[in-house]
Parts: structure tokens; sequence; C-alpha cells
């Protein structure tokens, strides 16, 4: 039902020169309902240009993108996102962060209020509620962000290298606290990231894209039990088995 | 010069500065108070004893005792009174037409574009260079001084406001998008204004201190019998330097609180979320 479904979608920019860059070419993807699915690929290979069009913030050259069999055409609400930069509003308190989409959708001070605490609670910064973002560190910024996409209980989550800034030990906290998010949420999770433990160790899906113009080039299952162990032979062995596949002719070549 | 530093857009990343502005030690304040006390006696002393002439270079005293006798006239609290209902209109008006026209021009590239030549056009002339106008215009009233005033002062609000817009992240306004802040008026309202809001700050503090540069001028040509420019005109015909010096004290010292208060106003009320950026 929450089937996020990506038909032959295609991406063009206009370059100086008159000719056109071609950043997505023939992509067709489908991440099924409460699916955690890892896209990765190297830099500049269109991952966050995908992500944006799902959003809706960008629009396609052609394709379509289908959520619920409905089509996207701009920001939706049963879309949410966690960027990469900091997106939190730095002149409103992290409370004021988490009920902003609620407030948006005409809620009352007390209701908007309520919810901001549940989902401040579910990221654990409940005491950090009157704080500015100025006065949090890069991995309670970007928890709260989780709690603010959340806020407005939507059906998609869209993570784009959202611990990309992070340092390592942070990363692997949070990656932790995402799946635990996830459990408790059952969102259908779109996670952008280059990095392959972060994928391997996060996916039930990995989806492998190609450089420019970017489409799918292979799509992993990662049939482990949760809570993965990096250090362990099953671990390596998924992370030696993406490797060699992002490593391959046909995912490297344009 | 802690005071003068208007920081107009927060960076995310800012490179620290080997001398820290916005800390002042405590322990040195001291200084600026020696400075001022000798300051006081230079003064003094060359006015007693080198001019020699209370006509050239009043000495303090003299302008304590005119400061006396201005108190026992009881001019001057109608004075500022006056003063401030003409720098009230002014500013007044500035913000009404400023912030409304910076916003449209920030956020509209159409509207930029139609009206950046007018503005630009318009922003050299000198605010002084109004007053003929100002007089054929609005006669000898409140409104003519106050429209001076406003000359000068509506730029600096437009600009700033302007910048302010055109320098709100993408970021925050797509962020915004996602979570249902979708129409022109509501992404203004939520995300663009409060973004901009220290650079609007910065612009109106700018504008007041424009503002009550322009008082003195704006008073000169007589719209009022009353006013500190008004006065201090009429005692330099009177020649009496002395309550000129007065005036030019009163006029010094009011501006700089008029400062004071609005930093603190719209750094406690507005930007708590910014520590350390409005210098």
């Amino acid at each position: 039902m929450g089937d996020l479904v990506i038909n032959n979608l295609c991406q063009t920019f206009p370059r100086d020169d008159g000719t056109t860059l071609s950043a997505i070419d023939g992509l067709d993807l489908t991440v099924r309902d409460k699916e955690f699915v890892c896209v990765l690929g190297p830099s500049g290979c269109g991952k966050t240009t995908l992500l944006r069009m799902i959003a809706g913030l960008d629009a396609a050259t052609s394709g379509e993108i289908l959520l619920e069999n409905e089509r996207i055409a701009g920001p939706d609400p049963r879309i949410g996102i966690v960027f990469q930069e900091y997106s939190l509003f730095p002149w409103r308190t992290v409370i004021d962060n988490v009920a902003f989409g609620p407030e948006m959708k005409g809620m009352g001070k007390e209701e908007r209020y309520r919810i901001a605490d549940k989902y401040l609670d579910l990221v654990g910064l409940q005491q950090f509620a009157k704080s500015y973002p100025s006065e949090l560190s890069g991995g309670m910024k970007q928890r709260v962000a989780v709690a603010r996409a959340l806020a407005l209980d939507p059906v998609v989550l869209l993570m784009d290298e959202p611990f990309g800034a992070l340092d390592a030990q942070t990363r692997n906290m949070l990656q932790h606290e995402l799946l635990g998010i996830w459990e408790k949420t059952k969102k259908t999770i779109l996670f952008i990231t280059h990095s392959v433990d972060e994928a391997v160790f996060l996916a039930d899906r990995i989806v492998v894209l190609t450089p420019r113009p970017g489409r799918v080039c292979e799509s992993i299952g990662i049939d482990m039990a949760r809570p993965r162990d990096r250090t362990s032979v099953e671990f390596a062995k998924f992370r030696r088995h993406v490797l060699d596949l992002i490593n391959q002719p046909k995912c490297t070549l344009q | 010069m802690e005071a003068l530093i208007v920081s107009v857009r927060a960076a995310e990343w800012r490179a620290q500065p080997y001398m820290n502005q916005s800390r002042k030690d405590p322990r040195n304040r001291w200084l600026g108070a020696l400075a001022l006390i000798l300051a006081l006696i230079l003064w003094y002393w060359y006015a007693v004893f080198i001019v020699q002439n209370s006509f050239l270079l009043p000495s303090p005293y003299d302008v304590l005792l005119a400061f006396i006798s201005l108190v026992k006239k009881g001019i001057l609290l109608t004075d500022i009174t006056t003063s401030f209902v003409h720098f009230g209109i002014g500013l007044g008006m500035a913000l009404l037409i400023g912030i409304p026209i910076g916003i449209a021009m920030g956020w509209s590239r159409k509207f930029d574009a139609f009206l950046d030549p007018v503005v630009e056009l318009l922003r050299p002339i000198p605010p002084l260079a109004w007053i003929p106008f100002a007089i054929i215009w609005f006669g000898f009233t409140s409104l003519s001084a106050g429209f001076v005033i406003f000359i000068g002062a509506v730029f600096p609000i437009l600009i700033n406001t302007y910048s302010g817009f055109r320098s709100v992240p993408r970021i925050y306004v797509e962020a915004g998008k996602m979570l249902g802040c979708t129409r022109s008026a509501d992404l203004i309202r939520f995300i663009a204004f409060p973004s901009a809001l220290p650079s609007v700050a910065a612009g109106i503090r700018i504008a007041t201190g424009v503002g009550w540069m322009c008082l003195v001028a704006a008073e000169l040509f007589g719209v009022s019998n009353s006013g500190l420019g008004m006065n201090l005109w009429h005692y330099y015909d009177l020649h009496q330097m002395d309550v000129v010096v007065v005036y030019m004290i009163l006029l010094g010292l009011i501006g700089l609180a008029i400062d004071m208060i609005f930093r603190y106003w719209i750094d406690r009320h507005f930007l708590k979320w910014r520590t350390g950026e409005v210098a």
C-alpha cells in the first residue's frame, strides 16, 4: 500500500554551452511499504537529484514517481525528509522546530506540543526542548531533524546522507538509534549514503546506482538479522559482496 | 569600537578573530572612564588657558551653567518631545515603506528587476537635498521634518531587508516546504522573515543613526518652535555657543541611548537564538 514506485525517471540539466547533462536516465525502483532501502553510489551519481525529485522539490524531465498509486507533483505531506546539511530553523527552539509541521497544518499549541514532545522523546532529546539549535551538537541537530520529519507522520522518510557530517562514533550511535525508530514507527525509509558500511548496517536492501547518468545497477537484499554486528564474519561477507558489486565494470562505467 | 560593528549575516562557519570583540574585560573599564576625564580636563585647559574666548570655545564649566539655565527654563523636555515626534514620523514611515518594499524585492526577482533602477537612482540623492520639496509639499510642519528623516532612514532599511531576504538559505525554504509551508505568504512569514531578521535589525539600527543625523538639518528650516535641532540653530543665531554645545551633547547622548535601547530590545526579544552575532 505504502509502496514507492519510480518508473523510467529521467533528469537532464541544461549546460552553459547549450548541451544538456543527463543526471538520471531511465531509473526504475520500487520501495516496498515499511522497507529500509539504502541507495549507494559515488559522489555525483545523481543520488541527491533522485531524492529531491521524490521529495517533489525538483520536477523530473520525464518519468513518474508514485506513492500509494498517486503521482508526486510537489512537496507532499506523506513524505518527510532529513537533509545532509543542518536544516533546523535556528530562530526556533527545538520543540518549535519539531512542532513546525503540525503548526502549518493548523494545529493548536497544546496539540502540536504534545506531538512534538512525543517525537522528541523518541529521539531522546526531551530535556533540550527549550534550547536553540545553535546550542546542540551535530548529532543532536540531526536527531531533532528526524523528529521534525516524523512529526507529520509521513509514509516515507527520505534521508540524504544525514549522518555524513558526523564523527564515526556519533554516526554509529545514530545509525543504531535510527533502526530503533524505524522499528517503532514502521516507516518506509529511503536512505542515501556513499558508505558501504552504513548501508550494510542499516538496509533491508541496497540499491547501487551507476555514475552519471544514474540508473539502478544492482539491487542486493541484506538478509541478515538485526542487530547487526559490524565486526562479524557475516557482516564482512556482505561488505565484500557489495564492494565487489560496486567495483564491477557495469556499475562504474558510463 | 564595539558599538560600531554591525554584523550583517550569520555564517555557519566564522573564523575566530584574534582580538575577541564580543567580550570586553570589565577590569579594563576604568581605562575608558580615564579617557573621558582626561578629555574633559584637556578641553577645560584648552578653553580657559589657550583660547580664552567662550564664544569660540566654551569651557565645560560654561556648558554646565548653560545646561542648568536651560533646565530652569524648562524647555529641554519640550525640545526632546518635539524632536522625537519628528524622528518618530520619519522612522515610522521608513519602516512602513522600507520593509515591505525590501521584502518584495528580496523575494521576487521580477519585482527586483522592476524597482531596482528607481531605488538605485533615488538612493544616492542626499536626504538634505529633499528639503526644498519637503517644504513645498508639507509646508512648515512636523511632517516635512519627518519627511527628510524618512528619506535618510528608508534606504538602509530597504537595502538590508532586501539583502536579508536574498540570503535566506535555500535549505530552510525547502525544509519549510517539506513540512507543509508552501504558500508564498507563509514562507515569507515563517521562514524568510525570521531568517532575515538579523539583517533587517541591522538595517533599522543604521537607519536610526542616519535618521537622527538628519534631525538637526530637518529642524533647521523652522518647522517648529522647539526641538533639539531647531534650538541648536536658534541659540547659534543668538551667539550663545555654550548652549549650542549643550544641544550637541544632548543630541549625541540621546542618539547613543536610542541605539543602546534598540539593540538591547531586539537582542532580547528577537535574536536570542543568535548568541553573540549582533555586536
